[in-house]
């Protein structure tokens, strides 16, 4: 998995992030001209038109206006309006309008204060913070068509490698979709401010082959993995509240309120991207998550060391 | 630079300018302005009400619990034309007229506003429709008591000027004053018109 | 003294009591936006926490629309439109009064927020919503406490104020202006300043209503943003915007207005095409009441609704570029004084062509999907109000301030200032747009390294540095002049409009008799008997 450090939206990696481009280089040609020439005329002015030591006392020609010219000037934006509106409107339709083939992954996506949960319906996955998609091949295209929904307030899904963003809106419901045409990990954040924490709801997307992309959801299907050596941590994990809030598909475990937990190990990242997903950050943030992400919703949970550790021990065996 | 001699020929006030040179009165222009900034106002809680009509999720809809209330708004619809009598006669000098057809539309207002009242006793004791009940109950307390709230502060100035009127203070010199409050008065009948449409005719 | 000016109704000092309010705030909403650039600096910073940062934003960009552009601009207003249109005050001097201590003290309810709650560097209860306050997360059940109340309530109270003046100035340029003075001869100020009143009395009032409904959610168990009953997330957007886009034209009126002052007086040169200047202002205020769901382009409208944003928010544009290129026309075949307001004046013309194409790029909808709400925004729209805006408040300040005081400005200091603000201004707001474009969203209190945003948030934030520096010198100005600065005398820049022919400052009554004039520029035809305006109007 190769870590990027671009999330530009000139590098584009998907079909409508692609269309996007084009149509901004579009846009881009024409205003450059246009400033181009303004500001040419601006310059010229200023510079010819000086005041001279010799003019004092005189005054210059005194112009009122002239029609021709304002008509000139006023029909020519008019045109280049009428341009511009129809190739935007072209894309606009293309993206917003595309058909859903029959090949379609769906995902439901559901903003959280400061998470995001995903669910596969076709595929029975719920899974939390890290998208896996299949990479969508021109000949066999299999992109994906995400649902966005909200569980509190205004979120924006928006990786600008993949495509341009659309808010989760509360009370209502969005469409999108991907159509990513290389694989790789590609990075984004919440784009709408929904809190204390906006800036630490982080996006990643792997984009698989086929074959990894099937491996994955297998893996995803599968409940938990019953793992004697950490029975402690288990009973840790369903007697300190935990289960109020996380999933942990084949136990008793079957919160919705925070993120699922069935194969926390599978993800890069925890707490939606804010630190790596590691013993000794685990770790710290079961102690107190305020310290990783002061105004994250999860609350210290206020276990003593031997628990800590008993815990984040099954943590790690949720693969 | 050369220096700028004084401007022009003395002239007298500009409000007592030739005939020629006629602007408008500035009260009337502003209240006017006024006017269509409360508009404004109101125009945004009727898109708010017809919005969200048929969206409750629970509780009384219009058709279950709203009575069209026809006398109430032919008062307050009245009151419109006998203000506008008022003002005519204070242009005229007709004091006594005036005041007794002020007092008319006072009262025409007042009855308005008992029969609002009579109204939300119904709906909120009766029905159990209060403005936290759901959106409807919302966005009619909203509206129809912003309107309300409008026609209180009419009242009040209306009353003020006949108490006024009253002593003796209100006279033809003061007509032009008057009519501008008029003009409220009549924006705030308009409105209801408005209201009364949305709510009782086309939300039901 | 100190009762004099508290009890004063006389437009000029009204005005000069805006205009000081809104210094006071430009100062405080400028530490915010320090704050905010310390924090960007570096990424994974941790000057401020994530709480305060978020009232850190929230609180500049309110009191910067609010309590800093709204009364500056009614500043200027209320001092200049009377002198300019030949009347002794205001249409209604006490409303006028009223509305001044009414904005005020709603800016001091929304700076006590931080003395509320947890206290001053726990920020206190300071609103930490956004400047649009967006449901639902203004509603109880997110914004516990009180802090989105003092922003609701703050607001709505300087709307409140702030439609007054609009009436007042209407009432004022239709009802009061000197025998002679058609609608076809008033200065373009005066159009312009009636037109953004026009916009005043049905722009703010929307959002006035929408906080009347918050209000009613949060206190009376209302509905209207409650999206758990039912209510709409997007109905609160849309209304907000529909105050919010007008808005931001209501604030550049009002500066279009200095230039067409300004820019003709320095290129000794009529305004070019004056009935098409008026004729596209009006255009403007109109198409701008119909734009307001470009902000909204990512909230899923369908492509029909967004094409029919797409093609009002470009169509817009015509009407504001014609003016551009008026202004040019104007300077055209001039010839050009190079005094600090023209400078200032200048600058704006880059700054606005500039603002104004970044502006047809988000009004490409796909392309707002990819860059709205992320830096290329926030540099866009700095863009128009500190490159625009600002700059064209910074010329007005240093044209008219030898009328308000009798006294010049220096030319040197404002040189300096020019300078120094023009390097921080471009340092700061051309490089920002690079942020957004390689994905950095807005409102966000840290970033993570290695996204190629690090060195350019660095930068962005020393030419914010440099634009504070550049505000103290003309502070420094500000008072230094008043006191030393060289004598004015009436008209110091050779003016033909009417505040020129009175004294510097003008006596409390304005004119000795009222004038009666015969063109658009009286003082041209004064001083050029021969060869009047009158003559080609």
């Amino acid at each position: 998995m190769t870590t990027p450090d671009l999330t530009s939206i000139f590098a584009p990696a998907s079909t409508p992030a692609r269309s996007i481009v084009d149509l901004s280089f579009f846009v881009l040609t024409i205003t450059g001209v246009i400033f181009v020439v303004v500001a040419a005329l601006l310059v010229y002015a200023v510079v010819k038109f000086r005041g001279r030591v010799a003019d004092a006392g005189s005054e210059p020609p005194q112009v009122y206006g002239s029609t021709q010219i304002e008509l000139a000037w006023t029909v020519i934006p008019i045109l280049i309006v009428i341009v511009l509106v129809a190739a935007t409107a072209r894309v606009v339709h293309a993206i917003q309008d595309a058909p859903q083939p029959a090949t379609a992954l769906e995902i439901t996506v559901i903003g959280h204060q400061f998470w995001w949960e995903y669910q596969y319906p076709q595929l029975g996955i719920v899974t939390a913070n890290e998208l896996h998609i299949p990479v969508s091949d021109p000949a066999r295209p299999r992109p994906t068509f995400l649902t966005l929904l909200s569980a509190d307030t205004d979120h924006s899904f928006w990786i600008p490698q993949l495509s341009g963003k659309t808010d989760l809106i509360p009370n209502r419901m969005n469409r999108m979709w991907i159509d990513p045409q290389r694989t790789g990990v590609f990075l984004g954040q919440c784009a709408q401010y929904c809190g204390t924490q906006h800036a630490k709801m982080l996006l990643r997307v792997s984009v698989d082959n086929p074959k990894d992309f099937d491996a994955w959801v297998m893996s995803q299907q599968q409940a938990a993995p019953e793992d004697s050596d950490v029975v402690d941590g288990r009973r840790v994990f369903e007697t300190a509240a935990c289960i109020n809030c996380h999933t942990v598909r084949g136990t008793v475990a079957n919160g919705r309120y925070g993120p699922d937990l069935t194969h926390l190990m599978s993800r890069g990242t925890i707490a939606s991207g804010a630190a790596e997903n590691t013993a000794e950050n685990l770790r710290a943030w079961l102690q107190d998550p305020d310290a990783i992400k002061p105004g994250a919703l999860m609350p210290a949970m206020k276990l003593s060391d031997p628990e800590l550790d008993a815990l984040v021990r099954y943590m790690q065996s949720l693969r | 630079m050369t220096a700028a001699p004084a401007l022009s020929i003395p002239v007298t006030p500009a409000s007592d300018a030739s005939p020629a040179w006629r602007l408008p009165d500035r009260g009337k222009v502003g209240m006017m302005s006024f006017i269509i900034a409360e508009s404004a106002i109101f125009t945004i809680f009727v898109v708010a009400y017809l919005f969200y009509l048929g969206k409750s999720l629970t509780g009384p809809t219009p058709r279950d619990v709203l009575e069209t209330p026809i006398f109430y708004t032919i008062c307050l619809l009245s009151s419109s034309v006998t203000i506008h009598l008022a003002v005519k006669r204070l242009a005229r000098g007709r004091s006594l007229s005036f005041l007794l057809l002020w007092l008319l539309t006072i009262v025409l207002g007042g009855l308005f506003m008992y029969g609002t009242a009579q109204e939300w006793r119904r709906l909120i004791y009766e029905h159990g429709l209060t403005i936290s009940t759901n959106l409807f109950g919302t966005t009619y307390f909203s509206l129809v008591g912003l309107h309300a709230f409008h026609v209180t502060v009419g009242l009040a100035m209306l009353a003020i000027v006949l108490v006024l009127g009253l002593t003796g203070r209100v006279r033809v010199a003061q007509s032009a004053r008057v009519e501008v409050l008029s003009m409220y008065w009549h924006f705030v009948d308009v409105v209801w018109v408005v209201v009364f449409t949305v709510v009782y005719i086309v939300g039901r | 003294m100190l009762q004099s000016w508290v009890t004063t109704v006389d437009h000029k000092r009204i005005g000069l009591l805006y205009i000081l309010y809104a210094l006071l705030f430009l100062v405080i909403a400028g530490v915010e936006a320090v704050i905010i650039r310390i924090q960007l600096m570096y990424p994974h910073n941790d000057f401020v926490s994530p709480q305060v940062f978020n009232q850190m934003f929230t609180m500049h960009g309110t009191t910067m629309i609010f309590f800093v552009a709204m009364p500056i601009l009614f500043g200027f207003g209320n001092y200049l439109v009377p002198l300019m249109i030949g009347a002794r005050d205001m249409a209604f001097p006490r409303l006028n009064a009223f509305s001044f201590w009414l904005s005020a003290v709603s800016g001091f309810v929304l700076y006590f927020s931080f003395l509320g709650g947890p206290g001053l560097y726990g920020a206190g209860a300071a609103p930490d919503v956004g400047w649009w306050a967006y449901a639902p997360l203004t509603a109880r059940a997110f914004s516990p406490g009180s802090s989105s109340d003092y922003w609701t309530i703050a607001v709505l109270v300087s709307g409140f104020g702030s439609v007054a003046t609009a009436v007042n100035l209407i009432a004022t340029i239709l009802g009061m202006r000197c025998p002679g003075m058609t609608l076809g001869r008033m200065p373009l100020l005066a159009w312009l300043y009636l037109t953004m009143s026009g916009m005043v009395l049905i722009a703010i009032t929307p959002l006035s209503a929408a906080q009347l409904m918050l209000l009613v959610d949060r206190y009376l168990g209302g509905h209207f943003f409650d999206t758990q009953a039912g209510g709409s997330a997007t109905l609160w957007m849309h209304f907000f915007w529909i105050f919010g886009h007008p808005e931001v034209y209501i604030l550049i009126i009002p500066c279009f207005a200095f230039m067409s002052e300004i820019i003709p007086v320095f290129s000794r040169k009529p305004i070019f095409g004056y009935p098409v200047m008026v004729a596209a202002t009006v255009c403007i205020a109109f198409v701008s009441m119909s734009v307001w769901a470009h902000h909204m382009f990512t909230i899923g409208m369908s492509s029909y609704a967004n094409t029919f944003f797409v093609i009002t928010t470009m169509a817009v544009g015509v009407p504001t570029g014609i003016k551009i290129f008026n202004w040019l026309g104007t300077m055209w075949g001039g010839r050009i004084q190079f005094k600090t307001p023209m400078l200032f004046a200048i600058a704006f013309l880059f700054q606005f062509l500039i603002a104004g194409l970044t502006g047809i790029m988000l009004a490409a909808a796909p392309f707002d999907w990819q860059l709205g709400l992320s830096y290329f925004v926030v540099a866009h729209f700095h863009y128009v109000i500190v490159g625009g805006i600002l700059f064209a408040i910074f010329a007005a300040f240093y044209y008219w301030y030898p009328k308000v005081t009798g006294r010049m400005l220096s030319e040197r200091l404002g040189k300096l200032h020019f300078w120094l603000f023009v390097i921080g201004f471009h340092l700061t707001f051309d490089l920002m747009h690079v942020p957004g474009i390689l994905g950095m969203p807005r409102r966000i209190y840290t970033y993570e390294p290695g996204r190629g945003w690090d060195t350019l948030n660095l930068i962005v934030s020393i030419g914010a540095f440099i634009q504070g520096v550049a505000i103290l010198v003309f502070v420094v100005n500000l008072i230094v002049s008043y006191w030393k600065g060289a004598r004015a005398g009436k008209d110091p820049w050779d003016g033909w409009t009417l505040e020129w022919s009175v004294s510097s400052p003008p006596p409390a009554y304005n004119f000795a008799s009222v004038p009666t004039v015969a063109s658009r520029r009286p003082l041209w035809d004064e001083k050029h008997p021969e060869d009047p305006d009158s003559r080609y109007e």
